[in-house]
């Protein structure tokens, strides 16, 4: 091409944190993540949206960052999978509920899996085991053969209760103070 | 792969957004979703010198819905739709054929305007848009057409959008009362593209005999197939009706191609059974529709 090719100057807002970064105009959102802001927790997989890999929540909703021009991701809030960890640091539930139940072995499609079941539990805390296979079909294993995933779903949501009852029972207690 | 390199634009309004692909015309695309655009510009099948990216531009993502039918805005995403209460009362098709287009991830972001642009002759909307006798709302920089859905669709992946226009809104009109819909479809994976998918509607009288029974069809021909099928089952009781009859109608009307994933006859044979199952389940809904009328919900 003759003509630089054209960029924009954008901030994006990534696990709350903002930063500016200057990207060409056909960066697709998971390489911005990747590349530009280091965060390769992000998978890419296939690229045109099959594999689920590259899930991030967009304002809380999965979509696929690889079907994302990064331009098209200002004034968004980003999740990838770096931002799914407690505030103290500790394992999300999602991510406590795949160790626990070996819901992962290379761990290619996780970051996917983990977004896609955060978004899905919020919307549905306490699924049936045919919802927890439902809302996994779009992500791709090749690994475990899903039924791990599956029980890593379910335990998931337990992990979710149990962390809210402990949260409420703290919280008591600190307000009797 | 990556996207070759396009000089993106990124209008605010309306009025932008139509001098950005007046300004550009055949050199440009629209930017919706993305969620098919962007898969082929990933694989280098598409390569746009202009991108018109709307999904900024204001007032493009309602959908509102009365009793006369439901008007989908060009942002308004598939998961928008399939979920909007008013819709689902005057129209339950839309959500029986929503719930079959890809996954939900994928719902998030696509567009239900854009899917009927992308012309796909395996999307589910195409089918429910033609059945329905829809139109397509276009607008261009001074200009505005609708277009009825059996002047829109033109070929596989083709519409009569011209460089230039935009797609601002699809209408998908309502039916008469006792009309029960359903949408059937058969595909190698959950979420993928169907090899067949069937959307019927049947109409049944004040005794409960069947009025009308017609059927459209994806995977089954370039552009979406209508199929009037009242011949086979009028004034039969609903519960009663030769649905078998129907489907065997309905084979004079199927011709579809062979592709990597199904044979010209194994397609052809899922277009039968599925009219069959699709016109029973769509009857039963009249039925019970005809028992209780659904309450229109005020629209959020
Ligand atoms: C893994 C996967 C599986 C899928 N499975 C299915 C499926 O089973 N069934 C199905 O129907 N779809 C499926 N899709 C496609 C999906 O429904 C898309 O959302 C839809 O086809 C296009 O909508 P979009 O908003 O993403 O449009 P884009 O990808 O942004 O655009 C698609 C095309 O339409 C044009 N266009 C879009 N909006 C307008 C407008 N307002 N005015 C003028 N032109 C416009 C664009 O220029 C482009 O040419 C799948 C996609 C993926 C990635
Ligand atoms: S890399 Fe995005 S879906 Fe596969
Ligand atoms: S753990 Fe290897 S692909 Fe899922």
């Amino acid at each position: 091409m003759s003509q630089p090719e054209q960029t924009f100057d954008i901030t994006l807002n990534v696990n709350g944190v903002s930063r500016a970064v200057t990207v060409p105009s056909r960066l697709l959102l998971s390489d911005a993540l990747r590349h530009e802001l280091g965060l390769t927790g992000t998978h890419v997989g296939c690229e045109h949206g099959v594999c689920g890999a590259c899930t991030v929540l967009v304002d809380g909703k999965p979509m696929r960052s690889c079907l994302m021009l990064a331009v098209s991701a200002q004034r968004h809030e980003i999740t990838t999978v770096e931002g799914l960890a407690d505030e103290d640091g500790r394992l999300g539930a999602v991510q406590q509920g795949f160790r626990e139940c070996h819901g992962l072995q290379c761990g290619f499609c996780t970051p996917g899996f983990l977004t896609t079941v955060s978004a899905f539990l919020k919307e549905n805390p306490h699924p049936t085991r045919e919802e927890a296979v439902e809302a996994v079909t779009g992500n791709l294993c090749r690994c475990t053969g899903y039924h791990n995933i599956v029980e890593s779903v379910l335990r998931a949501a337990e992990i979710t209760e149990e962390r809210a009852a402990t949260a409420g029972t703290t919280q008591t207690k600190d307000t009797s103070r | 792969m990556k996207p070759a390199p396009f000089t993106l634009h990124v209008p605010t309004t309306l009025d932008e957004a139509l001098d950005a692909l007046a300004d550009t015309g055949q050199d440009a695309k629209v930017l919706a979703g993305g969620q098919s655009l962007i898969p082929l510009l990933n694989m280098r099948l598409a390569s746009p010198r202009h991108l018109v990216d709307v999904n900024g531009v204001g007032g493009l993502g309602r959908i509102d819905a009365g009793p006369a039918g439901v008007r989908v805005g060009a942002l308004a995403r598939h998961a928008d739709v399939e979920h909007h209460r008013g819709a689902a009362a005057v129209l339950p098709l839309l959500a029986q054929a929503l719930r079959l287009v890809a996954h939900p991830v994928i719902r998030n972001r696509g567009t239900t305007v854009g899917s009927l642009a992308h012309a796909d002759p395996s999307g589910e909307m195409t089918a429910v848009l033609s059945l329905l006798g829809g139109e397509m709302e276009l607008a261009r920089k001074g200009g505005a057409r609708t277009v009825p859905a059996a002047d829109f669709f033109r070929g596989p992946l083709e519409s009569c959008i011209e460089p230039g226009e935009l797609a601002v809104s699809a209408w998908f009109p309502a039916l008469p009362a006792h009309t029960g819909t359903a949408f059937r479809e058969v595909a190698r994976r959950h979420g993928d593209y169907a090899m067949c998918g069937v959307a019927a509607a049947v109409t049944l009288d004040g005794d409960g005999r069947v009025a009308r029974a017609r059927t459209s069809y994806i995977s089954m021909s370039a552009t979406p197939l209508v199929l009037d099928l009242t011949d086979a089952v009028i004034g039969q009781l609903s519960d009663a009706a030769d649905w078998d009859a129907a489907a065997q109608l309905s084979a004079d009307g199927l011709d579809p191609e062979p592709d990597i994933h199904a044979t010209a006859e194994y397609r052809r044979h899922l277009g039968i059974v599925l009219t069959r199952q699709a016109l029973g389940e769509a009857a039963l809904a009249a039925a019970s529709a005809g028992r209780s009328v659904p309450s229109l919900e005020p629209t959020p």
